[in-house]
């Protein structure tokens, strides 16, 4: 069963050759086989996913189903779920129970999907490896040695090796396109306000968006449908109706303008990777589309802005974990200061720490036009510039990160390397962009991703795009040896 | 040397909302602990802020009543610090574009010395913080959440106060405008009207600002003038010593009538402003404005005229009963009766009603003696039915319960004497009973007529009309 | 530009986090080539370029004025690391 894309599950049960509890309790096998090695899940609901499991059986004898009632699939832990732990990969938040449902959690519920579990992530989804996760970093199933990108890592590895059809993600920098392209999956990151960030533990307010690691950009099509949508308690949530994303999935993409930026592929790109980008484009030339070199002059600026812009914010959004509600709090404080300072240097990793530091001091008397104010002007032309391309081309197209995975342990020890593993991504993101990887392909037997970029709103027809090159190749159909 | 006082203050209204600002909590004050905080209130992981319409309509509601302009497009802002009673460990607040701006109220000055007009420099939508508990249990602090994201504007004036008298001023104007205009109870006891003053002094006739200190907390009236004069004297007396003004926080303690440093501020503060990312900016239409405007009640500054041409009264009076709205509705009630005696209706309302009220500290809304009862005692007064002292008698029965005037008049036998033979009867036999006194009179000694007067009135136990009494007396005397 | 070991001891302070002295010097070394980095911007020109705060161009949308809340404290404060009679403890604030 573990073959089976989302899709294809869907179909299965739909025509009761198993049911979701059968489906469900392989799926809690796989983890309780794999998980030790991968340390993809900080948390399995095994009662609770059953239970759910058995719901949408009888659901489905009723004939009151829906097409994902009874898929299951995993959730980021930075999603609040009622009555189940959400740790954020945070020690800080090793012992909070959430009371109350993200928003995208309860639409996946509501359509009757089973959650499996909470997945492993780099604390608060500030980091490119999980490697900076309170729970240990999770493991590449392609490459045990390597990372499997993040912040959504856990997510990723759990899709890779098929512990789960499906999970939940959050990009606010990256985070769902870079671990879907070093595992070999697909992962989108809708526009920025398509689905609402209510119960998604805030990162950079500003930036994040929740989307959904799969195996195809069917299945992601299925998942954003229910996902997506206005929520009355998300200020910056859309109200716009969703397309139906599936329905779109077979438009011809004759006469396609695809652009292509110089600039992705200058220095910092890894070359088998750049001659894969070009591999794909043949693939897409040959389906009738049009690439045009296109140029993103203020490319160069994206990574530094992003690195102002999501410090500051997150500086701010983690100032609530002071111990005093819920959340770590010091032994015995002496007083009120030392409750604050110890409670957080002890409940924040090295990289949160570094980040609240770099926000703090941006943010501050006499910095915050130099950098804040200054990181504002530069996300303007940021922002700009995609406009720009978008009066010209439909789509953008480039690789979704400059290398394949990279080894655990290799770029800790500088956050600045780090950081430009991202270079593709961070730009998206700060003009609000919806974006998509695609595996295109292998380098040294690790998977490479293709990132589409598309216009605003324009989800429906980056998933169009992304599903006629998968009818074309079968990169997203291979799987991680040994997880078959 | 002389110096000049220079006072701004920045008053922190609650507004009358039901729900918080940003969530679906009630606002109703004196719950349990903790029962009206939600999870947006409790800054909880991954909730989010939605602005409430009402808050909104109110602050604008406001900003039009002091002639000050609407922001077609505010921000809010988070501004960064640490406290057990802000729970996000930031406050949602406006910074560098509030929603209102520029505006300014009109002071009367103390005795009949003119008006003086008083900038408010802006005005902007923010979340109230909770309350910390510092009693019960020992060596720790309890938090309670509830005021937690309770809207309030933040009033902030110009240095243009001169004066704690002219502060006082200015803050019941402001006072009594947010009354009028239904937008906060004004209830100071539990914290819905707070103010801050920032005083400073400065050698007469210098132009630049000396440097000032916040006073915090003051949550009265009276404790804002005596906070201010404490405050002036303690900087001036440090000036003159050779010492230096400290740009600092102080708390007014009460008990001790003294203004001290507020110690958990002390470091510099470094709130770190930037706009809040959870939130769009808020956008104010012009039919928005428009609605709002139409709804705006008739303001005190526009009661006040028309009491003065409608009624003849001084500035003065006006002003004081168009202080508030029920006060000013209250008058009109009975006024509304007894037509054509706007003035002494008006000494009625300030005289008896105000000092009853004051006496027993109660609020205009919880006065035993309503606008009909006061009427219906002015009215007996007016037809000779009972005396202008007697009156007065009568309403402090009135005030005790015992019914309206017709009612205790007739009861206590308040009736006056005006039956011209029944007098004359009473005066004969005084004059029968004071032959000495009544030689003395009629020989000169006229003084002595008050004292048959007072004889008279005590003979009737002061119901006898005085009019009557004066005249018959004076043609017996002479007879 | 490094910053110093008092620049990120003061910075810390701002933020309460706590750090051990042991630890300074790394901070100070992560945050002075983070800031070096970002310093890119300088050679940006933005002199007529809007400050951009958010990616969409909406404007606020507005909540109609009802308590739609209940009192839910006790599932709330099972998180509490300390509560007690309905009140968040914490050490004494001192004003």
């Amino acid at each position: 069963m573990h073959n089976l894309t989302l899709a294809e599950l869907s179909r299965e049960l739909q025509a009761r050759r198993f049911t979701s509890e059968e489906l469900t309790h392989a799926y809690l096998q796989r983890i309780g086989r794999f998980n030790p090695q991968l340390n993809a899940f900080i948390t399995v609901t095994q009662d609770e996913a059953l239970a759910a499991a058995r719901a949408a059986d009888a659901r489905i004898q009723r004939g009151d189903a829906g097409p994902l009632t009874g898929v299951p699939l995993a959730h980021k832990d930075i999603f609040c779920t009622a009555g189940v732990k959400t740790s954020c990969g945070s020690k800080m938040l090793d012992n909070f129970v959430s009371p109350y449902d993200a928003t995208v959690v309860e639409r996946l519920k509501s359509a009757g999907m089973v959650m499996l579990g909470k997945t492993n992530m780099d604390e608060f989804a500030m980091g490119s490896s999980n490697e900076t996760s309170f729970y240990g970093p999770v493991k590449n199933p392609w490459d045990q040695k390597r990372v499997p990108g993040g912040s959504s890592g856990g997510s990723a590895a759990a899709v890779a090796a098929r512990l789960s059809p499906a999970a939940t993600g959050t990009d606010t920098g990256g985070s769902i396109r870079q671990p879907a392209a070093l595992t070999g999956l697909t992962g989108i990151k809708p526009t920025y306000g398509r689905v609402s960030r209510y119960g998604m533990i805030a990162f950079a307010s500003s930036l994040d968006q929740a989307g959904v690691l799969t195996a195809t950009a069917e299945d992601a099509a299925m998942l954003l449908g229910v996902m997506s949508g206005f929520d009355p308690r998300d200020s910056t949530s859309v109200d716009q109706p969703v397309p139906d994303y599936t329905a779109e999935l077979e438009r011809p993409l004759k006469g396609l303008r695809i652009g292509l930026p110089k600039e992705f592929f200058d220095r910092g790109l890894n070359e088998q990777v750049g001659a894969a980008v070009h591999a794909a484009l043949d693939v897409y030339k040959k389906l009738g589309a049009q690439v045009h070199d296109i140029s993103l002059p203020n490319f160069w600026l994206s990574v530094p802005t992003y690195y102002v812009v999501a410090p500051a914010e997150c500086s701010s959004n983690l100032s609530r974990y002071d111990g005093v509600r819920f959340g770590h709090r010091c032994e015995n404080p002496v007083d009120l200061l030392d409750m604050y300072t110890r409670s957080r240097g002890e409940g924040f990793g090295a990289e949160v720490k570094r980040r609240i530091m770099t926000g703090t001091y941006v943010l501050s008397a006499g910095y915050y036009d130099a950098y804040y104010l200054k990181a504002q002007k530069t996300r303007s032309l940021i922002r700009q510039d995609f406009l720009q391309a978008f009066s010209q081309v439909d789509v953008i197209m480039g690789p979704s990160t400059p290398t394949p995975a990279f080894g655990l342990g290799e770029k800790t020890d500088d956050p600045i390397t780090m950081y430009l593993n991202d270079i593709y991504a961070n730009g998206v993101n700060l003009a609000g962009l919806p974006g998509i990887s695609i595996p295109m392909g292998f380098v040294d037997n690790l998977p490479v991703g293709l990132q589409i970029i598309g216009n605003y709103f324009d989800e429906a027809r980056l998933l169009c795009v992304a599903h006629s090159y998968q009818k074309e190749t079968d990169w997203h159909r291979r799987m991680p040896p040994g997880f078959s | 040397m002389q110096w000049e006082t220079v006072i701004g203050l920045e008053i922190h209204a609650q507004l009358l909302t039901k729900s918080k600002i940003f969530s679906g909590a009630s606002t109703a004050f004196g719950a349990e602990p903790n029962t009206q905080a939600c999870l947006v209130d409790l800054g909880y992981p991954g909730v989010l802020p939605v602005l409430n319409r009402e808050a909104v309509r109110m602050a604008v509601k406001f900003g039009l009543a002091i002639g000050a302009s609407i922001a077609p497009r505010s921000v809010f802002a988070r501004k960064n610090y640490f406290y057990p009673d802000l729970p996000k460990g930031y406050q949602i607040s406006q910074y560098e574009l509030p929603v209102v701006s520029k505006g300014s109220v009109e002071i009367e000055l103390q005795d009949g010395a003119g008006s003086r007009r008083i900038g408010v420099t802006r005005a902007h939508l923010e979340e109230d913080a909770g309350k910390s508990l510092h009693e019960d249990i020992e060596g720790v602090s309890g938090i309670d959440l509830n005021r937690a994201g309770t809207p309030l504007l933040e009033i902030v004036s110009e240095p243009d106060m001169r004066s704690a008298r002219e502060a006082v001023a200015y803050m019941k104007k402001i006072h009594s405008l947010v009354r009028y205009l239904e937008i906060c109870d004004g209830n100071m006891q539990e914290g819905s009207f707070r103010c801050d003053a920032n005083v400073s002094v400065r050698p007469k006739g210098e132009q630049k600002f000396g440097t000032r200190a916040e006073l915090k907390n003051i949550n009265s009236f009276h404790f804002v003038e005596k906070a201010i004069i404490y405050e002036v004297q303690r900087q001036i007396a440090l000036i003159e010593s050779g010492g230096q003004v400290a740009q600092e926080t102080r708390l007014y303690d009460s008990k001790r009538n003294e203004t001290r440093p507020l110690r958990s501020k002390e470091e510099a503060n470094d709130y770190r402003y930037f706009p809040d990312p959870d939130l769009l900016p808020l956008d104010i239409s012009e039919p928005l404005i428009n609605e709002v405007r139409r709804s705006l009640p008739e303001l005190p500054d526009e009661k006040k005229q028309r009491f003065m041409q409608q009624y003849e009264l001084s500035a003065y009076d006006a002003s004081l009963l168009t202080s508030s709205r029920e006060l000013a509705d209250y008058y009109e009630s009975v006024v509304r009766t007894i037509r054509g005696e706007a003035k002494l209706c008006a000494n009625w309302v300030m005289g008896e009603l105000s000092a009853a009220l004051n006496q027993d500290g109660k609020d205009l809304n919880q006065s035993p003696v309503t606008a009909m009862m006061l009427a219906g005692l002015l009215k007996r007064m007016l037809d000779n039915t009972v005396s202008g002292k007697l009156a007065k008698e009568v309403f402090l029965a009135m005030w005790a319960g015992e019914g309206d005037a017709d009612a205790i008049i007739a009861k206590r036998g308040l009736r006056q004497i005006t039956d011209t033979a029944a007098i004359e009867k009473i005066i004969d036999e005084i004059l029968a009973a004071n032959p000495r006194q009544l030689s003395d009179y009629r020989a000169g000694k006229d003084k002595l007529f008050g004292f048959f007067v007072g004889q008279a009135m005590k003979a009737t136990q002061g119901k006898a009309n005085p009019q009557q009494v004066n005249e018959l007396l004076k043609r017996k005397l002479t007879g | 530009m490094p910053l110093s070991p008092d620049e990120v001891r003061n910075i810390a302070h701002l933020a309460r986090l706590g750090i051990s002295e042991g630890d300074i010097p790394r901070y100070a070394d992560n945050l002075s080539r983070i800031l070096d980095f970002v310093a890119q911007l300088d050679d940006a020109d933005t002199s007529r370029v809007p400050p951009m705060a958010h990616p969409l161009d909406m404007s606020q949308r507005l909540r109609e004025d009802l308590v739609s809340e209940t009192s839910q404290r006790e599932l709330y404060q099972k998180n509490a690391p300390q509560a007690e009679a309905g009140l968040y403890l914490v050490p004494k604030v001192i004003e």
